[in-house]
């Protein structure tokens, strides 16, 4: 219950996907306002970055555009794969209110906590 | 006193991924001589330059450096914690944060007065440009 994020692994759903992802690292803060989400996608910026929610499930998928460099590749360790993940989301979350920026490749979404799960101080009369 | 297994258990590990180490040097991403996190790096070479690609998502161009040494360049830098992490409890936590540093033993002399660098999108693209004693020549050969 208090965890944003179940990963589900079995999001592709009924449509086969022939597209291999990778899943991108993600850091997930939370606090009495609400969660964030940090996901790591070098190589996506503004553009080629989608994110919607589906079924209280939100999925991040992010295209990389890497540099091009010609001539020989003498050593590789980054994944030529896009970017996807997709994180059930806590029945606290209010879905209408996220919001997400994207700068250096890392994802930063604001999930806000629907106002009636926030904690309330209650004043003594 | 006998140092522990472990420890012998690590010197092993040391020795192994130092032999698995390709020609260039390139120390592995899973290699223990450094505790900091290691980013995925490319390497290509062409006539002209040679490049490095390193992912590098989420920092700030102040503090990524970078050094040329005896033909072995090191970039390194420190990913420090986001501030909103300090107002936060941290339910999952896989992103790597501190130190990181990879050195490369370049395959060719470089023009260290020459090399630039860009960051975009969080990766960081290193162009070296080539000794002009190392390029290829091409040789004009007359057939008579």
């Amino acid at each position: 219950m208090n965890t944003l994020v179940r990963e589900n692994r079995s999001s592709n759903g009924d449509r086969p996907t022939p597209e291999q992802f990778v899943a991108p690292a993600a850091t997930v803060l939370e606090n009495n306002d609400g969660y964030t989400l940090e996901v790591e996608m070098p190589g996506v910026n503004k553009e080629s970055l989608e994110m919607w929610v589906e079924n209280n499930e939100l999925t991040i998928l992010g295209r990389r555009s890497m540099p091009v460099i010609e001539g020989t590749r003498l050593h590789q360790e980054s994944r030529p794969e896009n970017f996807r993940r997709s994180f059930e989301l806590d029945p606290s979350i209010d879905a209408g209110k996220i919001s997400a920026k994207i700068e250096q490749g890392v994802v930063t979404l604001t999930l806000p906590k629907a106002e009636r799960v926030k904690p309330r101080k209650i004043a003594v009369a | 006193m006998w140092p522990s297994l472990d420890r012998w258990a690590s010197l092993r590990n040391d020795l192994d991924s130092l032999l698995e180490m390709p020609f260039w040097g390139a120390s592995g991403r899973q290699s223990q001589l450094f505790s900091g996190w290691t980013p995925a790096l490319d390497l290509y070479q062409n006539n002209d330059n040679i490049v490095a690609v390193v992912e590098l998502p989420g920092m700030r161009k102040e503090d990524i450096e970078l050094s040329l040494h005896d033909g072995t360049l090191t970039i390194s830098g420190e990913r420090k914690e986001e501030a909103s992490q300090e107002n936060g409890n941290a339910t999952r936590t896989e992103r790597s944060t501190g130190k990181f540093r990879r050195s490369i033993t370049l395959p060719t002399q470089v023009d260290v007065n020459k090399i630039t660098a860009s960051y975009k999108d969080g990766i960081l693209t290193v162009t070296l440009p080539k000794a002009e004693e190392a390029k290829p020549r091409q040789i004009q050969i007359n057939l008579n």
